[in-house]
């Protein structure tokens, strides 16, 4: 560590009255081995005992990223020069004149995502108790190596270190389709596997035209190093490539590498495959916290590296924002599979994260992270129903059955509720975050942002529609059900993560700014200070 | 330095020591079968040997390179980190044979002949001339096709190590012929004489030049890149598994030490006034292309996972020929050559336990293809996930150190102007998860058509393939033990 880093350190430690012990900045590396280790015992462990370690396990990583959030201390954004939180910085390796190092740090940014990350991990491994019958241990750790990777994704500042932590999320999720999934899981996450594999690929060569194009205006591979020097307009030529061409180029390959994670349409063929044959935790998983390592991607690498190039193809961007909320929620329209339509639902979702990235207004930037974490806890909660239901009726098929809120008013109850929040019902998280994207992308500066912002907002009513017509037909009406299973009432572990995701909702769409959405701004909003920034290119 | 100057030989002379020491146990009483004293001893002899070698490189021993008898063998940080590689890929195979052997005749010999080959190897990589490289050549190939040939009531085993030994009889007739016409040009055997004739400049540049492909084609051969691949494939799929563990890593890496040293020395490319008849590093990147290129795709379509293994070997030996096209003279040379050098030791372990891991399959039986590995996930879990990171880590993933290494080499192509060439490489690099996975996939998800019978866990081969998982991962953040170890031994070759 240099020392003024380390002196910086020592400052915020005896500033802000917290001790300056190790184990305070220490708490991500924390986190991250106890999943690893957790990880492993239960792995080892009878099959018999795996459920519940594992889900006690778990709590650990949740109550620690709670208390982190209660602690946090970070002032502005981690990649511009802001005061990260639970920083911790060792020299690693040297590649050349780049120096790898381990550097992990929060800010208001991926700190929520870290406990979306934790919380939904918990709820995911307690919603398996039922339907996960065999080979249980394997299961459970895969879910805690799982977590393990996703807090270091959200955590890591350094490339290197954020690429392995990228790529390991990977193995676990090819995995948990693979063994656990539905009918035609082998193709599934095989598909999920080499697809999501070789945009990494791409988005690597980008980020690496990049760094080669700094050439030595850096030193590391440190993303704070990298950021303000592209933002300063550092940025050389490559080859036969000139500085514009060259942030361009490694922006449209970020840009596809990270738009197959989110998805973006037309990047998103995987996502139905891969959540269908999914066993249902794993698609709270992955709609969860895996989609949104795609869009904090793009956050943290286009839009706050290239800002230029972003607003230059603002409009093309936007567009496929739009294009992803009604293709997606069209898609959601035509399907009968409840599973079907709330994964074609998230397509739709994270449309409006992409739009609100794309505006560049203190809403739009803010309201998009908002919304990554909204989304996060409302399609994990619809998700646990279908799961729920399909657990008991066996069937996710929406002309299958009907009357189920006679039976289960718990489940019946929360996936209603879920959708309304999802359709942007005031004082659920939904509509805080839709708001949010929505003043901020009609501000925007782009050409059309008011024309595609009504587009956008149609697809709520698109929403409205598949949902409201989907729960009329299986919840409503009078009982029938077209499987052999008799159908009772969910047990209480099963409803237990829907009620926690019911609150958590409420409760981020009640008081959206003292919960996490002033936090947020904070750390959104340097990204959208360009009397720093020289033009993309650079001289 | 080291007093005296023969003492910087020692891991190859631990190595040779104990395989005499190997003749003397078994010459006691021939007729008896003692597999755990001879397996043993040659266990500790190998880890003598890598001790020493890790203490020699990483007190920098070969800083300043030893030379020996008038310069025919030289001992610098290149040579200690290959001994080093040779000499751990030696240790975990003599460990996982020690089960694999079981109750097979001929122990003696065969440990025997495999310290012979690693003597000779780890010559290959501390010769300072033609001489000596090609009667080290030599040395390390005579044992190995004797070892391929080992189970001699194995048809598949005989014909494996005949068509090595015809081919390698072959290149190796290329290969001293291409001596004798360098030393025709220039007069000299001696890899540094080689390169200061060649600053006078050469009469027959023609000759000289003819004389450096045939040198290339003899490398070819022995690292088992295109155009002299196609002994690999038979090679490694008929010889025990173990055998071929220890060809397609150690083999490899000898290979690679020769032509590093040989090409760098006795023909740099990016000295002042030397006039080489052939620019190698353009042969290099066209080898490089097409070796991993047709590695890659033919592994993709075989069904035998040993075959598709010999396959993705021919594809690594492409990426390490990229450290040698990048040699071009532009950027920082150390670091091309370092990667390459990190690349072969990692790829010695994650390649090994593949092997080992092909090995332990063949120990119970369960068949050869990836359908017939289907459900081992469940009944063999530990050497399983063992079998994932090797997978993972070969394509590249980082679940193991072979994501740094390949990251290592294609920044060090770009770094020398070759950045189509790091392109070329990451795109073969991606596909190659598509046949990596296929093993995984037939762990763990499929459902295997009737359940094996699995009678025994041996624990020397389980022993072994768990050591190799555990360093293919522990290197991925411990490399900062060894990048600049490699990057210091392949500054000294362009000093």
């Amino acid at each position: 560590m240099g020392s003024l880093a380390f002196a910086r350190e020592l400052r915020r430690a005896t500033s802000c009255g917290l001790p300056p012990w190790g184990v305070v900045r220490m708490m991500l590396e924390l986190l991250i081995a106890l999943c690893l280790v957790g990880a492993f015992a239960v792995f080892v462990l009878p099959d018999e005992y795996a459920p519940k370690a594992a889900f006690g396990i778990s709590l650990v990583p949740l109550v620690l990223s709670l208390y982190m959030y209660l602690t946090f201390d970070g002032v502005g954004n981690a990649l511009l020069g802001g005061d990260i939180a639970f920083e911790s910085q060792y020299q690693w390796l040297t590649l050349g004149s780049y120096d790898v190092s381990w550097f992990m740090g929060l800010d208001g940014i991926s700190m929520p995502l870290v406990v979306l990350a934790t919380l939904l991990t918990t709820l995911a491994i307690l919603a398996s108790w039922t339907p996960i019958d065999m080979r249980q241990s394997q299961f459970y750790g895969l879910m805690l190596f799982m977590e393990a990777s996703l807090i270091g994704v959200f955590g890591a500042l350094d490339f290197l270190i954020w690429f392995v932590f990228w790529e390991a999320v990977l193995v676990p999720m090819y995995f948990l389709i693979g063994i656990w999934g539905g009918a035609r899981r082998k193709y599934a996450a095989i598909k999920f596997f080499v697809y999501t594999n070789i945009a990494s690929i791409v988005m690597f060569v980008g980020f690496f035209g990049l760094v080669f194009g700094l050439g030595d205006s850096i030193s590391s591979l440190a993303l704070p190093e990298i950021a303000q020097a592209l933002r300063a307009g550092e940025l050389g030529s490559l080859g036969a490539f000139g500085p514009e061409q060259l942030a361009l180029l490694a922006f449209l390959a970020m840009f596809v590498g990270f738009a197959v994670k989110v998805p973006v349409v037309p990047f998103h063929t995987w996502l139905p495959d891969a959540h269908v044959e999914a066993p249902t935790p794993a698609s709270v998983m992955l709609a969860g916290v895996l989609l949104k390592m795609g869009t904090y991607a793009l956050l943290r690498y286009n839009f706050t590296m290239l800002p230029t190039i972003a607003r230059d193809l603002a409009v093309p961007i936007a567009a496929l924002g739009v294009l992803s909320i009604l293709y997606g929620a069209m898609l959601a329209l035509a399907q009968s599979d409840l599973k079907r339509i709330v994964a074609y639902s998230s397509v739709s979702s994270m449309g409006y994260v992409t739009l609100g990235l794309v505006a560049y207004t203190m809403y739009g930037t803010g309201g998009a992270t908002f919304q990554m974490v909204s989304h996060g806890l409302i399609s994990g909660l619809l998700f646990a129903c279908v799961g729920v239901i399909y657990n008991t009726t066996h069937t996710r098929m929406v002309g299958d059955m009907s009357g189920l809120a006679e039976k289960m008013p718990v489940t019946a109850g929360s996936f209603i509720v879920g959708a309304f929040a999802y359709m942007g019902l005031p004082l659920m998280a939904g509509f805080a975050a839709e708001f949010f994207v929505f003043v901020g992308s009609f501000d925007a500066h782009f050409a059309y942002s008011t024309v595609l912002t009504a587009l956008a907002m149609f697809g709520i009513v698109i929403v409205a529609g598949y949902l409201l017509w989907s729960m009329q037909r299986t919840l409503f009406g009078p009982f029938r059900s077209e499987t052999d299973y008799d159908v009772t009432t969910a047990s209480l572990h099963d409803v237990a993560p829907l009620l926690v995701l019911l609150v958590c909702i409420i409760a981020l769409g009640t008081f959206p700014y003292d919960l996490a959405f002033e936090r947020v701004l904070d750390a959104t909003e340097p990204i959208l200070d360009t009397t720093v920034a020289a033009v993309g290119g650079g001289s | 330095m080291i007093e005296p100057a023969w003492a910087a030989t020692a891991p190859a002379l631990v190595v040779a020591v104990t395989a005499l020491v190997l003749f003397l146990v078994d010459s006691i009483d021939p007729e008896s079968n003692r597999p755990a004293l001879l397996s043993g001893v040659a266990l500790v002899g190998s880890l003598a040997a890598m001790g020493v070698a890790l203490v020699y490189l990483l007190t920098g021993v070969g800083e300043s390179p030893v030379s020996l008898y008038g310069g025919q063998l030289v001992v610098d940080q290149m040579t200690l980190f290959f001994h080093v590689i040779f000499t751990s890929v030696t240790t975990v195979v003599v460990l996982g044979s020690h089960d694999y052997l079981d109750s097979h005749p001929y122990q003696a010999e065969y440990y025997i002949l495999m310290l012979l080959a690693v003597t000779g190897m780890a010559m290959m990589a501390a010769s300072g001339s033609l001489a000596v490289a090609f009667v080290a050549l030599e040395l390390a190939s005579l044992p190995s096709y004797a070892l391929v040939a080992f189970m001699k009531q194995n048809r598949g085993s005989v014909e494996a190590g005949l068509k090595y030994f015809l081919i390698g009889a072959l290149s190796s007739a290329v290969f001293v012929f291409g001596i004798s016409l360098v030393y025709a040009a220039t007069g000299t055997l001696l890899l540094d004489g080689i390169a200061d004739q060649l600053v006078e400049g050469t009469a027959l540049p023609g000759v000289l030049g003819v004389g450096m492909l045939m040198l290339i084609g003899g490398f070819a051969y022995k690292t088992a890149s295109a155009p002299f691949h196609f002994w690999a494939p038979e090679a490694y799929e008929g010889a025990p598994a173990p055998v071929s563990a220890f060809i397609s890593s150690a083999s490899k890496a000898a290979g690679f030490a020769l032509a590093f040293r040989v090409l760098i020395t006795a023909f740099p490319v990016a000295s002042a006034g030397v006039q080489n008849a052939l620019d190698w590093t353009v042969v290099a990147a066209v080898l490089a292309v097409v070796t991993m290129t047709l590695g890659n795709f033919a592994a993709a379509t075989q069904e035998n996972v040993k075959r598709m293994l010999a396959y993705s070997s021919i594809g690594h030996a492409g990426y390490v020929l990229i450290a040698l096209a990048s040699l071009t003279g532009t950027g920082d040379q150390s670091l091309v050559l370092g990667a390459g050098m990190i690349h072969l030791l990692v790829y010695g372990f994650m390649n090994t336990g593949a092997f080992l891991f092909v090995a332990l399959a063949e120990y119970w039986d369960v068949g050869r293809t990836f359908e017939e590995y289907s459900g081992l996930g469940t009944q063999a879990p530990f050497v399983s996930v063992a079998m994932t990171v090797f997978m993972f880590s070969l394509a590249g993933l980082p679940i193991g150190a072979g994501f740094l290494s390949k990251y290592y080499l294609f920044a060090g192509a770009v770094n020398g102007g070759l950045w189509w060439l790091a392109l070329v490489g990451a795109v073969n690099s991606a596909l190659s998860l598509f046949y990596y996975s296929r093993v995984v996939k037939a762990l763990w998800i499929d459902e295997p058509d009737e359940p094996h019978t699995i009678e025994s866990y041996p624990a020397a081969l389980y022993g072994a393939i768990v050591v190799a998982a555990v360093v293919t991962v522990g290197l991925l953040p411990g490399l900062f033990l060894f990048d600049g170890v490699a990057f210091d031994a392949a500054a000294v070759l362009f000093s």
